[in-house]
């Protein structure tokens, strides 16, 4: 009987790719509204793994967005040079997209190690200082480089990233999280957040573990950034810099530090929040006439973090996670 | 006894001008429980902080199993067969006891990240076997009844027990025991004392650990050393060493002893 038992993950994934489809097809679900999705799904890419870092292995990492820029640059400056006979529906190609999707996580993860290994040494507030600093220097990088479009964007990246695709990428990318947080490697993390000095003296290499988790989500953010890109079709520096980041870090913390339940729920429900305080915000100034604009979803986003450290500090979730998420050992 | 599993040479440690240890020289034999004691301040925890490389003593040697550890990472130095538990716990406290211990078990592990990461049957295997391992620790320790709780829930008492496991899990030559009986009752201190001659007999580890408890020190212990200040005041068997003046005296001032 138990061998015929499909992982609860896989059936849950199965049944919300099945019923956003039924959606798509029946015409219920517009094309406005799949962008939204994509972007949920991508933003639950970044929030996981940032609280890999920040919610996992306790570290406190600033500049998340940066390793999403360097995953879209790469990834966007491969397929746009073979762009001219890139077909999103030819195989081939689709062969090229993915390699350039990997090969962008790949050169975010090197980044990340030239980032982590140095400054993984700092504690709390220090490391904050140094990876806010480096989210930064990627951004100003990305605004002087003429070849990748300096402050216009990187334009004309082929449209690859359908919602198959994206859903794909962001259903095995918590799926390998679950898998490492549920083995020895991912303990060995969870333990230098509960207590670096026990885990050191537990036999635990705290620093290989500390870069690891950081090159780990470095990879995965790059990822994410490729997807990104190949959805929105530009690759602009203003869109990795703080006011992403700091958006990310709102999601690990309203959804719970270091629960992966909690950062997927927190990416669609702050994702949402976005478009409809946006929507709220335009009848708000065109039909009732009170003039805002749309920055003021950060005045928003701002009041909603105090609030969570106020009252509910430890997230939606805390540290719990859903039953879908873990795999159950054989009890003893 | 055998060779000393433990060597300390003329080691000394000073924070700027405070002499916390100065001028250590002793032997911990093989198979012994030894005793560390002395009055709060005397350098005990300081002592436990040198050999587990978490502090570098400014002079001197430590030398275990007869290997130089001076300068060596406190990981690798765990991986050479040296536990601790803590004087103020150190538990991980929002991880199950099971994982608590598994922590621990994490560095003997042979199954890489990929194989991790894809749940492959290496990976599957190991983590059974760990498991079973870590269960017979945990039944040891009377804590089968509280394998999948967050360690967070757990009373004081069972608590300490939970750091001896994780200490023991990593199959140590020699563990140091940070004041294993404080905040103890009488009963928990006599079994505490049952478990540690127990786990020195069945894993042949060597003991070495500091007390406050003097009844417990006389009761378990088969050579202690009393430290004052950061110098020896005296050394040998635990009845004997009680008895001698100075002992007396870092212990209870002189007023007691003339009463």
């Amino acid at each position: 009987m138990d061998k015929l038992r499909l992982p609860k993950l896989a059936i849950a994934g199965a049944v919300f790719y099945a019923i956003v489809q039924i959606l798509i097809l029946t015409g219920v679900l517009n094309g406005y509204f799949v962008v939204i999705i994509n972007r949920s799904m991508i933003f639950v890419i970044l929030a996981a793994t940032l609280n890999l870092i920040n919610g996992i292995t306790g570290q406190f990492s600033l500049g998340h967005m940066g390793f999403a820029a360097v995953g879209a640059y790469v990834s966007g400056t491969i397929t746009t040079i073979l762009c001219t006979h890139m077909n999103p529906h030819a195989f081939g190609d689709n062969l090229i997209f993915l390699a350039a999707i990997i090969l962008g996580g790949c050169g975010a993860a090197v980044v990340g190690f030239l980032i982590g290994f140095p400054s993984l040494r700092l504690k709390g507030d220090y490391l904050a200082i140094v990876t806010l600093g480096f989210g930064e220097i990627i951004r100003t990088i990305l605004n002087n480089i003429a070849y990748v479009g300096g402050p216009r964007g990187l334009l004309g990246i082929p449209k690859f990233s359908g919602f198959t695709v994206i859903f794909l990428f962001t259903f095995f990318t918590i799926v390998l999280l679950r898998n490492l947080v549920q083995s020895s490697h991912g303990r060995a993390m969870l333990s230098i957040r509960e207590n670096e000095l026990a885990s050191e003296l537990s036999g635990v290499d705290t620093t290989k573990y500390k870069v690891l988790g950081f090159v780990i989500g470095a990879f995965f953010a790059g990822i994410a950034g490729g997807l990104l890109a190949h959805l929105l079709q530009i690759a602009h520096p203003t869109q990795y810099g703080f006011y992403a980041s700091s958006i990310l870090l709102i999601m690990v913390y309203a959804g719970g530090m270091g629960s992966l339940t909690g950062s997927i729920i927190a990416a669609f429900s702050l994702t949402f929040l976005t478009e409809g305080l946006r929507v709220g915000i335009d009848w708000l100034r065109d039909t009732v006439g009170i003039p805002i604009g749309t920055e003021w979803t950060m005045v928003i986003y701002a009041l909603l973090l105090i609030f969570i450290m106020l009252y509910k500090t430890e997230g939606f979730m805390g540290m719990r996670e859903s039953k879908i998420l873990v795999i159950e050992e054989k009890k003893v | 006894m055998s060779a000393p599993v433990l060597s300390i040479q003329g080691m000394s440690h000073y924070f700027g001008g405070l002499k916390a240890v100065s001028d250590f020289t002793f032997d911990v034999p093989e198979g012994v429980i030894y005793g560390l004691i002395g009055p709060n301040g005397s350098g005990k925890t300081t002592c436990f902080n040198l050999i587990t490389g978490i502090y570098t003593p400014t002079q001197g040697k430590i030398l275990f199993q007869g290997e130089e550890i001076v300068g060596v990472k406190p990981y690798k130095i765990v991986h050479k067969g040296i536990a601790r538990t803590f004087q103020n716990l150190r538990i991980f406290s929002n991880l199950s006891v099971i994982d608590n211990i598994r922590v621990a078990r994490h560095f003997n592990s042979k199954v890489g990240l990929f194989p991790s990461l894809l749940r492959l049957p290496s990976f599957l295997k190991e983590q059974e076997q760990t498991r079973d391992e870590v269960m017979d620790l945990i039944k040891l320790m009377h804590l089968d009844k509280r394998a999948n709780e967050m360690a967070k829930n757990l009373p004081y008492g069972e608590l300490r027990r939970l750091e001896v496991a994780r200490a023991l899990a990593t199959k140590p030559k020699l563990m140091l025991l940070d004041e294993p009986a404080a905040g103890m009752n009488p009963k928990e201190t006599e079994d505490l004392m049952k478990l540690v001659r127990r786990v020195r007999d069945e894993f042949k580890v060597t003991i070495f650990l500091i007390e406050h408890h003097m009844k417990f020190v006389t009761g378990i212990c088969e050579r202690v050393k009393v430290i004052d200040f950061g110098t020896t005041i005296a050394e040998g068997k635990p009845e004997d060493v009680v008895k001698e003046t100075k002992v007396l005296e870092a212990y209870l001032g002189r007023k007691a002893v003339v009463c």
